[in-house]
C-alpha cells in the first residue's frame, strides 16, 4: 500500500480510519485440493478429533464445499467453493453483523478500523446465538476439549491462543498476522501495512493462487479490482449481510447454483 | 390418596382440608425420585463431559433446551397474566387461582433458568451475560428480565409459604406476609412489566435473524413481529396452562379445587387472546411470505425437507389454534370440562410447536443454496434434563398443594 494513497484518503492505521480487509476467491482457478483448510488448521491451532470425519462436530475455520452442475458424463461439472467466515458488514453499512448484534456478552465484535469480525473465547460463554445467527455456518463451537498428539502441542503458533471446550470459535482474517505485521511497521517507523505485509494463511498456502486478500477500500490492493471483475458475487447477497468474502467465476451454472434460492424453485437445496 | 385417618404431618397441614397419609405421599414422592435422578444423571453427564454428550452439532447449535426454554416461559405466563388480571384489570374472583398460578409460574421460569444453565458451554460464566451485556442483543434482555421477573416470582410465592400452619403462628412471619399481600397489586404490576418485555425478547431472539429468512420478521422500530406475537401467544396459552395443570392436581387430589365459573372466566379470556393472536399471526406468516420471496427465499423451500414440511404450518395453525380458539370462544364445548381440557392441550401444544418451530426448524432450513439440510433429535441426555423440570414441578406442586393453601375455595368445595 503507498504512502500517496493514505495521504490522499487520509488513511493510517489506528487514527480512526477505515480498512476494510476482505477477500476474493476465484472459483475458477480453485482446485479442491484443501491446502486452505490444512493452512488455517495449523495456523490458527485449530483442533481436532481421532475422527474429525463428522463435519457437524468437527472444528474447522475454512470448509471448501463441493457443488455440481448436476449433468451426467462427459458434462459433469464440478466447482469447490472454500468458505471462511464473511465478515459481514451487515445491514445498512451500519456494521450491524449478523452474530455481532446478537451476542448477549460482546464475546465478538466487529472492528470499525480493519473490519475483521474477531471472538474472545475467554468472554464467551458457550450460548451459540452467535451460531444461529450466520447462516453460513462459519461458526464451530468446541464440543470437546481441545487435545493434541503427544509433542505436537510444541507446533502450535504462539500467537493463537487455544480454545476451551464450550466456546464458540471462528476464522478471524489471521488477526495476529495483521498484528505482528502491525508491529513490524511500528518499529520500522511506518504507519501503513504493505499489502504483501498482511495475508492470511490460507491465501499463501493456495497452490492455485485462487485466494486474494487486501484491503478492498485501496484502489492499489489486488482486491479492489477483483471484487469488481465481471461475474464478481457474494453469497447471500440478497439478505443484506453484506459480507467482504467475494467470488469470481466465469462459469454461468456456478454464478446461478452460488446465489440464493436460485436454483429448482422449491426444493431448497438445489446442489447436493 | 385420601385417607380416613390423621396424616402424620398434620400439624402442617391447612385446616379444614383433607389430605392423603404421610406414607402415601412419601411414596409418591419417592416415585417422582426415579426420573428426577436420571434427570439429575443427565445434567452432571452434560457439565462434567461436556455437551459433545447430546444430539446437538454445528448446524443446530440451539436443540430442544432453547425451545423448551422459549416453551416453558410461554406456558408461565399464566402467572402474570392470571396476576394481571386479578390485581391490575381487578377481577377478583381470580383470586381463587391466582396463588396456583404463581406456584405454576414459579416452576416454569425455574425451568427456564435451569435448562439455559445446562444448555450454555461454560456454565461458569453464565455471569458474563450480565457482566459483559450488550445492550443491542435480545438475549441479554432475556436474561435480565427474567431473573427480575424469577425474584418477583419468589416474592409473589413467599406470603403463601409464609401461610403455612406453623410458619404463619409466628407473629413476625403473619406480619410479614400480610405486608406483601398488600404490597402484591404493585408487585404484580412489576411482574407483568418485566414479563411483557421478557415475552417480547424471546420472541426477538429468532426474530432478529436477518441471515435466517425462515425466522428473521420486519417490525415496528428495533422489535421484530414476533415480539408482539410472542408476548400475545403467552398471555393466550399461559392461562390455558394453569388451568390444564389445575385439573391434572385436581385429578391427583380427586376432587374439585377451583370452582368452574372461575376456570371458565380464564377459558374465555384465553380462548378471545389466542383469537386475536392468531389473526396476527395469520397476518404476520403472510408479510413473512412476501418478503422472503423478494429475497429468494419461496415457500416451498422451507419446507422441502421432511420432517419439516407443510404439516407443520397446518398443525401449528389449525390443529393447534383455530380449534382449540373455537373450542375455548364457543360456550357450551367451554363448558364441557373434556373438551376445555382438550382446547388447553391443544392451546399450548400449539405454542410449544411454535417455539420449537422458531429455534429449531429456522436452523433446519439450508440457507446456503449449495447447504445440505440435516436433521435433529434430542438424545437421552437432552430428553431426561428436560423433563426433570416436569418432575420438579410435580415435588413443587405436591409439597405446596399438601402445606400451602393454594386452592381457596378447597374447603367450600370439599367439606369435611
Amino acid at each position: 500500500m503507498s504512502e500517496q494513497h493514505h495521504e490522499a484518503h487520509k488513511h493510517h492505521e489506528g487514527h480512526g480510519t477505515k480498512y476494510k480487509y476482505g477477500m476474493v476467491i476465484d472459483l475458477d482457478k480453485c482446485t479442491g485440493c484443501g491446502a486452505c483448510m490444512v493452512a488455517c488448521m495449523a495456523e490458527n491451532n485449530i483442533s481436532f478429533r481421532k475422527d474429525n470425519s463428522d463435519k457437524l462436530l468437527s472444528n474447522y475455520w475454512m470448509r471448501v464445499y463441493k457443488i455440481s452442475n448436476g449433468l451426467p458424463f462427459p458434462d459433469t461439472e464440478i466447482c469447490y467453493i472454500p468458505r471462511p467466515c464473511m465478515h459481514c458488514e451487515g445491514h445498512g453499512h451500519h456494521h450491524h453483523t449478523p452474530c455481532v448484534s446478537v451476542c448477549p456478552a460482546v464475546a465478538t465484535d466487529y472492528d470499525q478500523e480493519t473490519g475483521i469480525v474477531s471472538q474472545i473465547y475467554t468472554r464467551c460463554f458457550g450460548c451459540r446465538y452467535c451460531m444461529a445467527a450466520c447462516p453460513y455456518h462459519v461458526r464451530v463451537f468446541n464440543w470437546w476439549d481441545p487435545k493434541w498428539p503427544e509433542g505436537m502441542e510444541k507446533y502450535l503458533s504462539p500467537d493463537v491462543s487455544v480454545r476451551m471446550r464450550g466456546v464458540v470459535e471462528k476464522c478471524s482474517f489471521c488477526n495476529h498476522r495483521l498484528q505482528r505485521a502491525r508491529n513490524k511497521a511500528y518499529a520500522e517507523e511506518r504507519r501503513e501495512i504493505h499489502e504483501d505485509e498482511y495475508q492470511t494463511a490460507c491465501t499463501q498456502a493456495c497452490p492455485a493462487g485462487a485466494i486474494t486478500f487486501g484491503d478492498l477500500q485501496n484502489p492499489e490492493h489486488e482486491v479492489h479490482k477483483l471484487k469488481d471483475s465481471p461475474g464478481a458475487f457474494r453469497l447471500l447477497e440478497k439478505l443484506g449481510t453484506n459480507p467482504k468474502v467475494y467470488y469470481v467465476s466465469s462459469r454461468a451454472w456456478v454464478l446461478k447454483a452460488a446465489d440464493v434460492y436460485i436454483g429448482e424453485e422449491g426444493k431448497g437445496v438445489t446442489h447436493p | 390418596m385420601n385417607s380416613a385417618s390423621t396424616p402424620f404431618d398434620s400439624a402442617l397441614i391447612p385446616e379444614g382440608v383433607k389430605r392423603c397419609s404421610f406414607g402415601w405421599f412419601l411414596v409418591w414422592i419417592g416415585i417422582l425420585q426415579v426420573p428426577l435422578m436420571i434427570g439429575a444423571i443427565a445434567y452432571l453427564v452434560c457439565w462434567g463431559l461436556a455437551l459433545n454428550q447430546t444430539y446437538l452439532n454445528n448446524n443446530y447449535p440451539f436443540g430442544i433446551w432453547i425451545a423448551a426454554d422459549l416453551g416453558i416461559i410461554a406456558l408461565g405466563g399464566g402467572a402474570f397474566f392470571t396476576g394481571f388480571l386479578r390485581y391490575v384489570i381487578k377481577i377478583d374472583e381470580l383470586k381463587n387461582i391466582v396463588n396456583f398460578a404463581v406456584v405454576v409460574g414459579v416452576i416454569c421460569y425455574s425451568a427456564a433458568l435451569g435448562i439455559l444453565a445446562v444448555d450454555i458451554g461454560q456454565p461458569l460464566r453464565g455471569w458474563h451475560i450480565f457482566w459483559h451485556a450488550n445492550v443491542h442483543s435480545m438475549l441479554t434482555e432475556v436474561a435480565f428480565c427474567i431473573s427480575c421477573y424469577f425474584t418477583v416470582l419468589l416474592i409473589e410465592y413467599l406470603p403463601l409459604v409464609l401461610e403455612n400452619r406453623q410458619i404463619d403462628r409466628v407473629p413476625v412471619f403473619h406480619f410479614f406476609s400480610h405486608r406483601l399481600h398488600e404490597a402484591m397489586p404493585a408487585i404484580a404490576a412489576v411482574g407483568v412489566f418485566l414479563s411483557f418485555f421478557h415475552q417480547g425478547s424471546l420472541g426477538g431472539v429468532p426474530g432478529v435473524l436477518y441471515g435466517r429468512p425462515f425466522a428473521y420478521r420486519e417490525g415496528f422500530l428495533v422489535w421484530p413481529w414476533t415480539f408482539f406475537l410472542f408476548i400475545l401467544s403467552a398471555m393466550a396459552c399461559g392461562p390455558c396452562f394453569t388451568i390444564l395443570i389445575t385439573r391434572i392436581t385436581e385429578g391427583f387430589a380427586r376432587k374439585n379445587l377451583v370452582k368452574r365459573n372461575v376456570i371458565d372466566i380464564l377459558a374465555k379470556i384465553s380462548g378471545w387472546l389466542l383469537a386475536g393472536y392468531l389473526v396476527l399471526k395469520i397476518l404476520d406468516t403472510v408479510g413473512w411470505l412476501s418478503w422472503a420471496g423478494q429475497v429468494g427465499a419461496p415457500l416451498g423451500s422451507f419446507y422441502a425437507n421432511q420432517p419439516y414440511g407443510y404439516w407443520v404450518l397446518i398443525t401449528e395453525l389449525g390443529i393447534f389454534g383455530v380449534i382449540p380458539c373455537i373450542l375455548l370462544l364457543i360456550k357450551a364445548t367451554r363448558q364441557n370440562q373434556n373438551i376445555l381440557i382438550l382446547a388447553c392441550f391443544l392451546n399450548c401444544a400449539g405454542i410449544f410447536m411454535n417455539r420449537w418451530i422458531m429455534t429449531v426448524q429456522s436452523l433446519a432450513v439450508p440457507v446456503m443454496p449449495f447447504d445440505k439440510f440435516f436433521s435433529y433429535h434430542p438424545n437421552w441426555a437432552e430428553w431426561a434434563s428436560t423433563l426433570l423440570w416436569v418432575w420438579i414441578g410435580a415435588v413443587v406442586i405436591s409439597l405446596s398443594y399438601r402445606y400451602l393453601p393454594i386452592f381457596p375455595q378447597e374447603k367450600e368445595l370439599n367439606p369435611l
